[in-house]
C-alpha cells in the first residue's frame, strides 16, 4: 500500500516548487541556452559584433583530428580518476569502518583534502612531481627512474590523473563510509557465523548492499572528471604534452577563457552537455538495473 | 627599504584621498605582482604626486590572460578600465576591436600631452604602430631574448667561458664539449615558440608568416616550416635525444634550473636578468641569442616580448585628457631609464637608453646593454617587425605541442612543423572570418 499525499489546489505546489524551478531556469537552463546559441555565430571578444555561421563551429571541430583525439582522451582520463578515487575511498572506508579506536581522527583528517581548491591542488602535487626539484622527482631519480612528465605523455595523464582523484577520495570516503555504517551488522554477524571469510563476506553481501552509494558516486565521479578537473589540468600541463591531457573541458576553458574563441568553446560546451547526459542515461538505464535498494 | 615604500604609498593615499573628490579618476589594470608591482606602483605614485588633477589607479587582475580577459568582461558590462594592460600576443585581438579601443596617437593628439612616437625604438614602436605609421598602444614593457651563459660551469667541464657563442654552430660544439665535460644540463630554454620560432626567424630575416607577419592583412598564413625554422628545430631536436638541450615545460620554468646554477646555457628573455642577478651564486654572462651561420640574412634583428598599454573607448574627454598626460608622464626619459634599470626590460625610447648609458649603468652591470643592441643593430624589415596574428595564444600552444613531439623523438622537425602550419592556418581563418 503506498500512502499518496496530495495537494487540493495548484498553488500552494507551485509556490513549493518554484524556488528550485527559477534556480534551475536562471542556473542552468539560461546558460544552457545561451551556450547553444552562441554556438552557432563566430562572436568578436568585446561583443562589437557575432558572425551567423550556422554549424560551422561544429563543423570546424569535428574536422580537427586533434579535437577527435581528445575524445578518447577524456575517456581515459575520466575512467581513470573515477576507478582510482573510488577504489581508493572505498579501500580507506573498509578500514576506517572496521577501526574501534581512533576512528574520528582518521576521518577528520581523510576529509581535508577534500577542502582543497583544484588549482591549489594541481600546485601542490606539481611542486613535488616537478621534473628538476620536485621532492619526489627528485627521490626516483635516486633510483634510477628519469620522471619528466613535460615530454612523457603517460607519466603527465599519471600526474593529473592522481592530482585530481586525491580530493576526490575524500568526498568518496564519506559516502563510502556512511554507506557502510548503514549496513545492519546483524547480516554480516550471519554471514560470519556461517563461515565467511571477510572477502566474501565483502563480495557476497557487503559490495551489494552498498551498491545505491556506489553508483550515486559512479555518477558524481564522471560529471567531476568531465567538468570540473580543468583547474588540475591548467595548473599542472596546460593540456602537455603534444595533447596527452587535452580532455574536452580543458579546451572548453583554454579556447573560451584564454583564447576568447567564443563560438568554439560554446560549441564544445553544447558537445560536452550531450555526451554528460547521453553518459547519465545509459547509466540510469543500464547500471541502476543492478542496483539494489 | 619596501616598507618605507609602502609607508611613503600609504601616506600619499590617505593624502590624496582627502582631495580626490576635486580630481578625476584613472583606472588602469594590470598583471604585475611582486618587484614589478611595486616598481610600477612607484611610477603610478609619482605621477599622482606630480599634478593634482588627476589620480591614476592602478588594479592588479591577474597574469597576462586574466588582465586581458577581465578588460574584455568589463567592456561588455560597460565597466573598462581607462588604460588596459594587454600583453604582446594580445595585440591583433586589440586592434581588431575597433569599438572597444581608442587608438594611442588619437588619446595623445586630442589631449594635447607631450609625446614624440619617433622616440621610441623602431623595433619596439614598430610592433603597436598600423603600417600607416600610427600608434595604436604605448609600448610599456618590452624585452628580447638572449643567451645567459653559467661561466662556472664551462671552467668546471674545462673550457674557456670566454669562447665565442655567437653562432649555433659554436654553441653546438660547446654542447658536445660541456656534455663530455660530465655537464648534465648543457643547455635549457624559456618560452620556446618565442626564442626557438618567433625570435629565431625575425633574426634570420627569414618570414614567420605571410603579409609582413600578419602585419599587411588578415589573409595572412604561418611560414614558420620554412628551410631555416626546420634545420634549427632539427638541430635542438637532435640536442635533446643526445641529452644537451634540457626540456623543462612550455613558460620558463627552466629559469629555476639555470638559477640554481644546474645549466650551462639559457635562452630566456632580457627581463630574467634581474631574476638571476639576485638568485644566481654563479658568475653569469649574457650573450646575444646565437644565430646559424650562413642561413637567412642573420643577424637581423630580434622582436620583442612584453606588454603595451591600450586605451580602452567609452569615456569622457576630461578623463582621457588625464591619460594622455599619464601615457607622457610614462613615456618621459626619467622613467623609462629607471624601468630599464631596474627590470632588465628594454629602453624603449632611445631618450631612456641615452641618459642610461650616460649614467654609466651599462658600465656597471656589463650585459644589459645586449638585449637593446640586438634590437637596434639594423632596421626591421617586413620580417622582423614584429608579428601581428590573431588568435596567437592558440597557435603558439599548438607549436608548444608540435615542438614537444620533436623533442620527444616522436616527430621529425619537417612534420611538426608542417602540421603547426597546418593547424595554425585553420585558427587564422577563423580569426579572420570573426573580423571581416
Amino acid at each position: 500500500m503506498e500512502k499518496r499525499v496530495t495537494f487540493k489546489g495548484w498553488l500552494l505546489p507551485m509556490c513549493l516548487l518554484m524556488p528550485q524551478i527559477i534556480i534551475t531556469a536562471v542556473f542552468f537552463f539560461y546558460p544552457a541556452g545561451q551556450a547553444i546559441y552562441q554556438s552557432l555565430f563566430i562572436p568578436d571578444p568585446f561583443g562589437l559584433s557575432m558572425k551567423w555561421v550556422g554549424l560551422g563551429n561544429f563543423e570546424y571541430l569535428l574536422g580537427d583530428s586533434y579535437y577527435r583525439a581528445s575524445f578518447v582522451t577524456t575517456a581515459v582520463f575520466s575512467i581513470l580518476v573515477t576507478v582510482t578515487s573510488m577504489g581508493f575511498a572505498l579501500y580507506l572506508a573498509v578500514l576506517a569502518d572496521r577501526l574501534i579506536k581512533g576512528s574520528g581522527v582518521y576521518r577528520t583528517l581523510l576529509i581535508w583534502p577534500y577542502a582543497v581548491a583544484p588549482a591549489v591542488a594541481g600546485v601542490l602535487w606539481l611542486f613535488m612531481f616537478n621534473t628538476r626539484v620536485g621532492v619526489v622527482s627528485w627521490y626516483l631519480g635516486l633510483l634510477g627512474y628519469d620522471w619528466n612528465h613535460v615530454l612523457n605523455e603517460a607519466e603527465a595523464m599519471g600526474l593529473v590523473v592522481v592530482a585530481s582523484s586525491w580530493g576526490r577520495v575524500s568526498y568518496n570516503f564519506l559516502f563510502f563510509l556512511a554507506g557502510l555504517q548503514a549496513i545492519p551488522k546483524s547480516v554480516i554477524e550471519a554471514a560470519a557465523i556461517d563461515g565467511a571469510r571477510f572477502w566474501t563476506r565483502f563480495r557476497t553481501i557487503v559490495f551489494p548492499l552498498l551498491s545505491p552509494t556506489t553508483f550515486f558516486l559512479l555518477v558524481v565521479n564522471i560529471v567531476y572528471a568531465f567538468f570540473e578537473t580543468f583547474g588540475v589540468i591548467h595548473t599542472i600541463t596546460a593540456g602537455g604534452p603534444q595533447q596527452a591531457t587535452t580532455i574536452l573541458v580543458y579546451k572548453v576553458f583554454s579556447d573560451g577563457f584564454v583564447s576568447q574563441d567564443l563560438g568554439s568553446s560554446a560549441a564544445q560546451s553544447v558537445i560536452l552537455l550531450v555526451i554528460v547526459g547521453a553518459l547519465t542515461i545509459v547509466q540510469f538505464k543500464f547500471i541502476e538495473r543492478r542496483v539494489h535498494y | 627599504m619596501k616598507i618605507k615604500t609602502l609607508l611613503g604609498a600609504f601616506a600619499s593615499t590617505i593624502a590624496l584621498s582627502s582631495n580626490a573628490y576635486a580630481a578625476t579618476e584613472i583606472q588602469w589594470w594590470h598583471a604585475f605582482t611582486g618587484r614589478l608591482g611595486e616598481l610600477l606602483a612607484v611610477q603610478i605614485e609619482e605621477f599622482n604626486a606630480s599634478q593634482s588633477d588627476f589620480v591614476v589607479v592602478g588594479s592588479h587582475k591577474g597574469n597576462y590572460s586574466e588582465t586581458l580577459n577581465a578588460g574584455i568582461a568589463a567592456f561588455r558590462a560597460g565597466e573598462q578600465p581607462h588604460i588596459l594592460m594587454v600583453f604582446e600576443v594580445g595585440t591583433a585581438t586589440m586592434m581588431a576591436a575597433k569599438g572597444a579601443i581608442k587608438p594611442v596617437y588619437e588619446v595623445m593628439a586630442e589631449g594635447g600631452a607631450p609625446f614624440d612616437p619617433d622616440g621610441y625604438m623602431g623595433a619596439v614602436k614598430g610592433y603597436y604602430t598600423t603600417t600607416d605609421g600610427d600608434m595604436l598602444s604605448l609600448p610599456y614593457n618590452s624585452s628580447t631574448p638572449v643567451l645567459y651563459v653559467n661561466r662556472d660551469a664551462f671552467k668546471a667541464a674545462g673550457m674557456d667561458p670566454d669562447m665565442d657563442l655567437s653562432t649555433w654552430q659554436n654553441v653546438g660544439e660547446a654542447l658536445d664539449e660541456l656534455k663530455a665535460g660530465g655537464q648534465d644540463c648543457p643547455l635549457v630554454t624559456a618560452w620556446q615558440s618565442w626564442v626557438h620560432l618567433e625570435n629565431m626567424s625575425a633574426w634570420h630575416d627569414v618570414p614567420f608568416a605571410s603579409k609582413d607577419n600578419g602585419f599587411a592583412g588578415l589573409d595572412t598564413e604561418l611560414m614558420l616550416n620554412g628551410p631555416v625554422q626546420v634545420a634549427h628545430v632539427e638541430a635542438m631536436g637532435q640536442w635533446a635525444k643526445d641529452g644537451k638541450f634540457i626540456y623543462t615545460g612550455r613558460r620558463n620554468e627552466g629559469g629555476a634550473n639555470f638559477r640554481s646554477g644546474e645549466c650551462a646555457l639559457f635562452t630566456e628573455s632580457s627581463a630574467g636578468y634581474a631574476g638571476v642577478k639576485a638568485e644566481a651564486k654563479f658568475d653569469f654572462e649574457i650573450r646575444t641569442l646565437p644565430y646559424w651561420e650562413g642561413a637567412g640574412n642573420a643577424p637581423q634583428n630580434t622582436i620583442i616580448g612584453g606588454s603595451s598599454l591600450w586605451v580602452m573607448a567609452g569615456h569622457d574627454a576630461e578623463e582621457y585628457k588625464g591619460v594622455s598626460q599619464f601615457l607622457s608622464f610614462l613615456s618621459s626619459s626619467d622613467v623609462q631609464a629607471k624601468w630599464h634599470q631596474n627590470t632588465g626590460y628594454l629602453p624603449i625610447t632611445n631618450a631612456a637608453a641615452e641618459q642610461t648609458k650616460a649614467e654609466g649603468f651599462y658600465d656597471e652591470n656589463p650585459g644589459t646593454e645586449i638585449a637593446g643592441q640586438q634590437m637596434t643593430g639594423k632596421a626591421p624589415t617586413g620580417n622582423s617587425k614584429g608579428l601581428r596574428l590573431g588568435s596567437f595564444d592558440q597557435i603558439r600552444g599548438i607549436i608548444d605541442e608540435e615542438l614537444e613531439a620533436v623533442w620527444a623523438g616522436d616527430k621529425d622537425a619537417q612534420t611538426a612543423l608542417d602540421s603547426a602550419k597546418e593547424r595554425g592556418d585553420a585558427l587564422l581563418r577563423r580569426f579572420e572570418q570573426a573580423n571581416r
